[in-house]
């Protein structure tokens, strides 16, 4: 969703929604929700701004929560000072980049099965990833302790892997699917007369012409997984990824290094969306 | 040879995919079933005793959690609707060559992390806080009042949380109103009001329809907000949850809260969907 | 989405697959249904018990085959709640110092419970739980981590601080016979905590937790043998002698608390947290807690047990079963009852020692240091916090000590206040 809302063209022609510009009272109207819109956008923002700005503030003690005076120490080399809290991140990037390997390697083969072909059993599967992602994260990590526990398997990195992928599969399956469905057959048969074997066929002609919901997908899952808490908190054991370590220590206070943390991944995250959407309109043109 | 090997090509496809998640979703599920009929405890150890006493425990235990956790739902949603739809209407219609930039801003908040973003919540809304200290060292509030610890503080941040889950499919229906159609119904003498109310509110009634859907279930079984914005008062159905799994290791009354709580929500979904034709629903869910 | 691309053009193969193909139907649900039939038979397991019990005798006799072949590894990890030591306190590099092993300290326990519901699991599954020395409450958690056997039990012969300098006292604790498995930690109370800010002082009876004036903003404490006792004392109850009747009581006691909305939240160790932030004016708390946060974050906290009467415990150091450095794990635990560091503990921590021997040395250091420092030490030395008479000692109780079917039943009545 986010991905093809971000990758949309500019509107232009006779599709475009656009109501005639009017009269004063009209414009009233347009300029409130003007206003209104802007509001919005702005209450969204408050909490970011506060963890960017608290991220260089120089707090006594371990509460950042009044403002003390300016430093950018927090942003140099005392980014490491707790070994807990990155050891946490370095698990948090670890199991983000497993969960998403497995998920999109699984979630696009699954999504060219649903894009391309009608077979029995399509509309279990369906049904089934339907529930996978609407389901309250809730019930997914409690079903998945019972699970583990049941079963003896020992909870920590494994397991956080495995859940991960479990809810990430889903959401690329989807996205690849939507770009399958316009993929157009008679390509791929073309290659196949040529004598291309189905793995090259597959190699050159079909993925790449389904990688950008393949990266969308991709995208989606990395974003799931390193922001996870609900599900993670109950299959992690001992381990400690970034949002359980925010949840564990916001008892006694979280220190500077958590906002710099916060707001490296939030600046990541926009420099990805951007460079996504940038290179998308690029390659239409 | 051919023939066969395509006619197997889309099971080997699914083979991968389909059998991690019945193994780490759908299996896990029929344990958490077993579990929430099985009695004993740490010590002990659990066994299945068919003890459908479980659920009936839990739910007349926590039965005021539940209906809580429904109420704030529809509250949240509603709030989300209220701030979600007049926004969209006005990045869909009015945003021109920034629509995206706008869908961004709105989308921003969400690459920060969630827990992150409600603890800053707490801190903003603290009793002596970045919003009310400086409100009480004016004077202006007694020094009681607080913010946090309310139905209100978990609502909001709910609302805050899950906005985004709205405001994007109501966009998305909304941007595709063929402008066409709307200006034929200007051409047609109708007001600016008429043309809201018969043309493009019900078209698009499909993008709130599914933003309730996506909306409404991730906020009921939420707990996270009403850890850190509420109070005793304000917990949710998730609360108890989480502390029977994680705290009192209570695992049969856990597993019994937890699928009560996904059957009311699958139930909810499928008179939903029942409601409005069971193709929008899987359509709307699929984008 | 919006393109007039090939996509929408009528006759598209690629979209009449999309239009045409089946959503779902029943037969789909009927075949899910088989499958989850199937899984129902794989998942008719349970989750395996305790086994049995194990006497004192045996106890002995697992250490004795136990450590013989156990070795010194040269590091040691130390899980313990916050509050008490800071990583790098003197007492820990001293230890470094002397014997060359390097101690990893974390504050990673909240509370007994939700410490005992993370480590559970892991032990059962025969995995180290990464710590080596653990420190807990002498309650439900105690006698559980006993009565499922993940504690290993300690080497006695490597206890000769403790047998020599430990009060006669804190060498018999009726919960843990012939120190098996735990030496103390630190004792303390459990008392009442205010903000002069908001609370005008001095706090004396416990009722002022019930106090409408502080509606919304009073503290109580998730342990529910924290609050049990709380509750039975507010009603003229002896917690030690109590019976379930009288834990009912309690408990509605309780459940009014919470339902007028007097208080704010119940808390693990994060109630110095709120305190601190001004969100909880007036809280059940821990007594050398307040002393540690007035010295770290400058707070002007105050501290008092309730006339009516608080609470007493004891938080041990043990050793998890699995631990990775046993060897090490028993030299720090006996370091700390050398008198010298058990002198230096408390005056950092300001809870109660088990080593009498530290007052005196606590008593010089307080004459030879100088300015806010020769005062602290001095309160620290008089406090009838970490001395208690036997007038204090008059006014605290143990936890309600309960076994067996009792311990369901006494949470079967506490956690419903408390939980959700």
């Amino acid at each position: 969703m986010i991905s093809t809302v971000l990758d949309s063209p500019q509107p232009a022609g006779p599709g475009t929604p656009q109501l005639p510009a009017g009269r004063g009272k009209r414009r009233t109207g347009d300029r409130l929700l003007h206003i209104y819109t802007w509001l919005v956008i702005i209450w969204l923002a408050l909490p970011i701004a506060g963890v960017l700005l608290f991220s260089f503030n120089n707090p006594h003690g371990k509460f950042n929560y009044a403002w003390v005076g300016f430093t950018l120490k927090w942003w140099g080399p005392k980014l490491f000072q707790y070994p807990s809290l990155t050891h946490a991140m370095l698990n948090s990037i670890l199991v983000g980049l497993l969960a998403t390997a497995l998920a999109t390697t699984l979630g696009t083969l699954v999504g060219l099965a649903l894009g391309k072909y009608r077979f029995r059993g399509q509309g279990s599967l369906n049904l089934v990833q339907f529930a996978a992602i609407s389901a309250p994260e809730i019930v997914l990590g409690s079903s998945l302790l019972t699970y583990f526990i049941t079963l003896g398997i020992p909870l920590g990195v494994v397991t956080i892997v495995i859940a991960h992928t479990a809810f990430c599969v889903s959401f690329v399956a989807i996205t690849v699917r939507a770009r399958a469905l316009t993929l157009d057959p008679f390509i791929e048969e073309a290659a196949r007369d040529l004598g291309a074997g189905p793995w090259t066929t597959f190699r050159i002609v079909t993925l790449p012409m389904i990688w950008p919901g393949v990266m969308s997908g991709a995208l989606l899952a990395l974003a799931l997984s390193i922001d996870d808490f609900i599900t993670t908190n109950f299959v992690a054991g001992q381990v400690q990824t970034y949002p359980l370590f925010i949840w564990g220590a916001s008892r006694e206070g979280l220190p500077p290094q958590v906002n710099v943390m916060g707001s490296i991944i939030f600046l990541g995250g926009v420099a990805l969306a951007v460079l996504s959407s940038v290179r998308s309109r690029r390659s239409r043109t | 040879m051919r023939r066969l090997r395509s006619r197997l090509t889309p099971y080997l496809l699914i083979l991968p995919g389909g059998m991690w998640l019945i193994v780490f979703f759908a299996l896990p599920l029929i344990f958490l079933i077993s579990m929430s009929l099985q009695t004993g405890d740490v010590t002990n150890g659990f066994s299945l005793t068919w003890h459908w006493q479980n659920y009936l425990t839990g739910i007349s235990q926590y039965r005021g959690q539940f209906i809580r956790s429904l109420l704030y739902g529809a509250a949240a949603t509603g709030l989300c609707i209220v701030l979600s739809y007049p926004t969209a209407y006005w990045i869909a219609f009015r945003g021109g060559a920034r629509k995206t930039m706008y869908l961004f801003l709105i989308l921003l908040p969400f690459f920060v992390s969630f827990v992150l973003r409600t603890i800053s919540w707490q801190y903003i809304l603290g009793d002596n806080g970045l919003l009310l200290g400086p409100l009480k060292s004016a004077g202006i509030l007694p020094p009681g009042f607080r913010v946090l610890a309310t139905s209100a503080a978990v609502i909001g941040g709910l609302t805050y949380n899950y906005l985004p889950f709205m405001v994007l499919p109501i966009y998305v229906a909304l941007e595709r109103i063929d402008g066409r159609v709307v200006e034929a119904a200007y051409d047609l003498y109708a007001s600016k009001v008429e043309a809201f109310r018969k043309i493009i509110l019900p078209l698009s009634l499909p993008g709130v329809f599914a933003g309730v859907l996506l909306n409404f279930v991730p906020v009921a079984s939420d707990y996270v907000n009403a850890q850190l914005l509420g109070g005793p008062n304000n917990t949710m159905i998730g609360n108890v949850i989480q502390d029977q799994y994680l705290n009192l290791q209570n695992y049969p009354i856990g597993a019994a809260l937890s699928f009560t709580l996904m059957a009311i929500l699958l139930v909810g979904i499928f008179l939903y969907a029942k409601a409005l034709g069971s193709e929008n629903v899987l359509e709307a869910a699929a984008q | 989405m919006t393109e007039q691309t090939p996509e929408n053009a009528p006759g598209n193969p690629a979209l009449l697959r999309g239009m045409t193909q089946r959503r779902y139907g029943r037969r789909d649900v009927l075949r899910l249904g088989g499958i989850a039939a199937a899984g129902l038979g794989l998942a008719a397991c349970g989750v395996a018990g305790a086994g049995k019990k194990v006497s004192l005798t045996q106890a002995q006799r697992i250490a004795a085959a136990y450590w013989p072949k156990q070795h010194q590894h040269g590091v040691v990890n130390f899980a313990n709640w916050p509050l008490y030591i800071d990583p790098d306190h003197e007492t820990l590099k001293m230890f470094t110092q002397q014997t060359g092993i390097n101690v990893h300290y974390s504050e990673v326990i909240q509370d007994d419970p939700s410490w005992f519901a993370k480590i559970d699991p892991i032990i059962r599954s025969g995995q180290p739980i990464g710590y080596d020395v653990m420190v807990v409450t002498d309650g439900f958690e105690f006698s559980d981590l006993v009565a499922l056997q993940e504690l290993t039990p300690l080497d006695q012969s490597m206890l000769k601080n403790f047998h020599k300098h430990a009060a006669p006292k804190f060498q018999r604790r009726s919960f843990d016979p012939g120190n098996t498995y735990s030496i103390p930690w630190a004792s303390g109370s459990t008392g009442i905590a205010w903000n002069p800010k908001y609370v005008s002082g001095p706090i004396t009876s416990i009722n002022e937790l019930w106090n409408p004036k502080y509606k919304g903003h009073v503290g109580m404490m998730s342990d529910i043998q924290e609050i049990g006792n709380f509750g039975l004392i507010k009603l003229g109850i002896d917690p030690e002698s109590s019976t379930e009747a009288d834990w009912r009581k309690a408990a509605q006691a309780l459940k009014e608390q919470r339902q007028a909305g007097i208080v704010r939240q119940y808390y693990d160790q994060s109630y110095i947290s709120a305190l601190t932030q001004g969100n909880i004016w007036i809280t059940m708390a821990w007594s050398g807690d307040i002393f540690q946060q007035n010295i770290s974050a400058g707070t002007n906290l105050q501290f008092a047990v309730p006339q009516e009467g608080g609470n007493i415990w004891t938080d041990n150091m043990m050793i998890p079963k699995h631990a990775q450095n046993p060897v090490d794990a028993m030299k720090l635990m006996d370091w700390f009852y050398k008198p010298e560091i058990a002198a230096l503990l408390t005056e950092g921590i300001n809870y109660i020692t088990a080593v009498p021997d530290a007052r005196q040395i606590i008593t010089t250091d307080a004459a030879r240091a100088a300015g806010s420092k020769a005062t602290t030490l001095q309160q620290v030395a008089n406090s009838s916090l970490v001395w208690p008479s036997a007038e204090t000692y008059r006014r605290l109780y143990n936890y309600v000590s309960v076994s067996g079917a009792h311990v369901d039943a006494y949470k079967s009545i506490f956690e419903p206040v408390v939980a959700g």
